[in-house]
């Protein structure tokens, strides 16, 4: 007896289910990625999760990735959707470079191309199911934007994708200002990435912090944060929440 | 030219190693009337000739802006020219809707000039029989192109083509030193010049001719009559002043029907122009 009951209703235009192949569900995923623009340019962050629904998998996932001489892309969701991104990008950036003439795609034309992609999936009720984060300096100009899996994009001088929309925007939103020092933003987004490790069951306490500035990309290598769970609010949550036990 | 046994179809050979059709399209370009192009380091001016069929009719466009950052302008085939227009505005379009950003110049050209290309290898084709000055930006700054129906591309810093475009390429000889750096308008006077040269004797006004101009924060767009009038009147009076220029502009308006006489002579096939 089939337990998943993906039975469509009698008016729906989706077409037999047996010979399509469409993404349902994501599987194997990662959480947060928060990203802000400083001085020098674009610092990223997210941690090396991919989690196979409840149970935190695999633990060293590098989930930003450099894209041409321009870009970095961080990648929350489904990771295959990731490494599938990550080869039309390669290609791109390939036909990109073999006109050998000067011009290069720019970080806000990876991310136009993206949305493109993203929205277009989307409308064939096959979507990557990734919302990412597109990063990079050209020319001394900073650009910093995010898709979602429907197509939604959109630039800002702080994004996140996730939790991080809920957890670190907030925080950004206080904290943020223009021309951060490298020191300044990484320990703003230490701290969006300390309370999205408090409170996003997704998160694993093994990050990486990436920068790009017009020299280039630099990630760093795997660390983790410090953390404190003396709280007295988390020795009892319960206290003060109505309702709950 | 000449006709002989290798010149009927284009996917055939000379045995010197020619295409005679596409010679003969080359040719075409040259029986059009003369469009000249030129350019600064943050400007391109491109400027032809309109001659009309007759004094009832109006003039046929030769220059056509394809995007905010490129414009073209063509001598040969006019209706090869709309049509290779329209597929270079298609281009840039789809281009800037894939990455919110101008197609760089130098792509497009190549990608006109492949498709020039596969109609000299296809028996059921023909070559293109227009001539095109392609006017653009990109990332490096103002480019002048010229795309032969050959498929052939070459940058210029100035360039003429069409029917006695050799007397401008001679005054652009002359003067292109100094195009790099020269101001928009002096580079705008400049393109009035070698289409004044390309007159040879008849008055230049601006019914006779237009220009358009695109630049670093110029998108492309044609000068409007009254405009490129001012900017000849401007001149003119300077070229007075001037040596051999001033000669020919005093013996054009002293004999302005025997010019108009002289060009209703050429007997120019009616889809040439």
């Amino acid at each position: 007896m089939n337990f998943t009951a993906s039975k469509q209703p009698e008016n729906c235009l989706l077409g037999p289910e047996s010979d399509s192949q469409r993404t349902l569900y994501p599987y194997v995923t990662g959480t947060s990625v928060v990203a802000l623009k400083y001085k020098d340019g674009i610092l990223m962050a997210a941690d090396m999760g991919g989690s196979y629904g409840s149970t935190l998998r695999y633990k060293n996932v590098e989930r930003m990735k450099p894209i041409g001489k321009h870009s970095l892309l961080g990648a929350s969701g489904e990771i295959s959707d990731f490494q599938e991104i990550l080869r039309y990008l390669d290609d791109l950036i390939l036909y990109d470079n073999m006109w050998d003439d000067g011009n290069s795609l720019g970080p806000k034309e990876v991310h136009n191309y993206l949305t493109r992609v993203m929205y277009n999936r989307r409308n064939k009720f096959n979507p990557l199911w990734n919302s990412l984060v597109l990063g990079g300096v050209k020319k001394g100009e900073k650009y910093l934007g995010t898709v979602s899996m429907i197509g939604v994009n959109f630039e800002d001088n702080h994004v996140a994708t996730g939790f991080g929309n809920h957890l670190a925007r907030p925080i950004l939103r206080q904290d943020w200002h223009e021309n951060l020092s490298f020191e300044d933003g990484v320990k703003l987004l230490e701290k969006c990435m300390r309370v999205l490790l408090y409170r996003d069951r997704s998160a694993i306490n093994k990050l990486q912090i990436a920068k790009i500035t017009e020299e280039g990309v630099t990630i760093s290598q795997p660390y983790s944060l410090k953390t404190y769970w003396e709280f007295s609010a988390f020795a009892n949550p319960a206290q003060g929440a109505v309702g709950t036990w | 030219m000449f006709r002989n046994q290798y010149d009927t179809d284009v996917t055939t050979w000379s045995p010197a190693g020619r295409l005679f059709q596409v010679e003969y399209a080359m040719e075409a370009v040259k029986q059009g009337s003369a469009a000249i192009g030129l350019r600064s380091k943050t400007h391109i001016v491109l400027g032809c000739v309109n001659k009309a069929n007759s004094e009832l009719s109006s003039h046929q466009k030769k220059i056509f802006k394809v995007d905010d950052h490129i414009g073209v302008a063509i001598a040969g085939l006019t209706a090869d020219g709309r049509v290779l227009s329209r597929y270079m505005r298609n281009e840039c379009i789809n281009y800037g809707f894939t990455y919110e950003s101008p197609l760089p110049v130098g792509r497009l050209v190549v990608q006109l000039a492949d498709k020039a290309q596969v109609c000299t290898q296809r028996s059921w084709k023909r070559p293109y029989g227009v001539g095109l000055l392609v006017a653009g930006l990109d990332e490096s700054g103002a480019h002048l192109y010229y795309n032969c129906p050959s498929g052939n591309y070459f940058e210029y810093q100035a360039f003429a083509i069409g029917s006695r475009s050799q007397a401008a390429k001679t005054y652009l000889e002359r003067k292109f030193e100094n195009f790099t750096d020269a101001s928009r308008d002096d580079l705008v006077k400049d393109a009035l010049m070698a289409i004044r040269e390309t007159l040879q004797g008849e008055t230049l006004k601006s019914s006779v001719c237009t220009i358009a101009v695109v630049g670093v924060g110029e998108p492309f767009h044609i000068l409007d009559q009254g405009t490129v009038q001012q900017m000849i009147d401007a001149f003119e009076i300077v070229g007075e002043q001037e040596g051999p220029d001033a000669a020919a502009g005093q013996e054009a308006s002293a004999e302005p029907e025997q010019g108009a006489g002289a060009g209703a002579g050429e007997g120019v096939a009616p889809m040439d122009i």
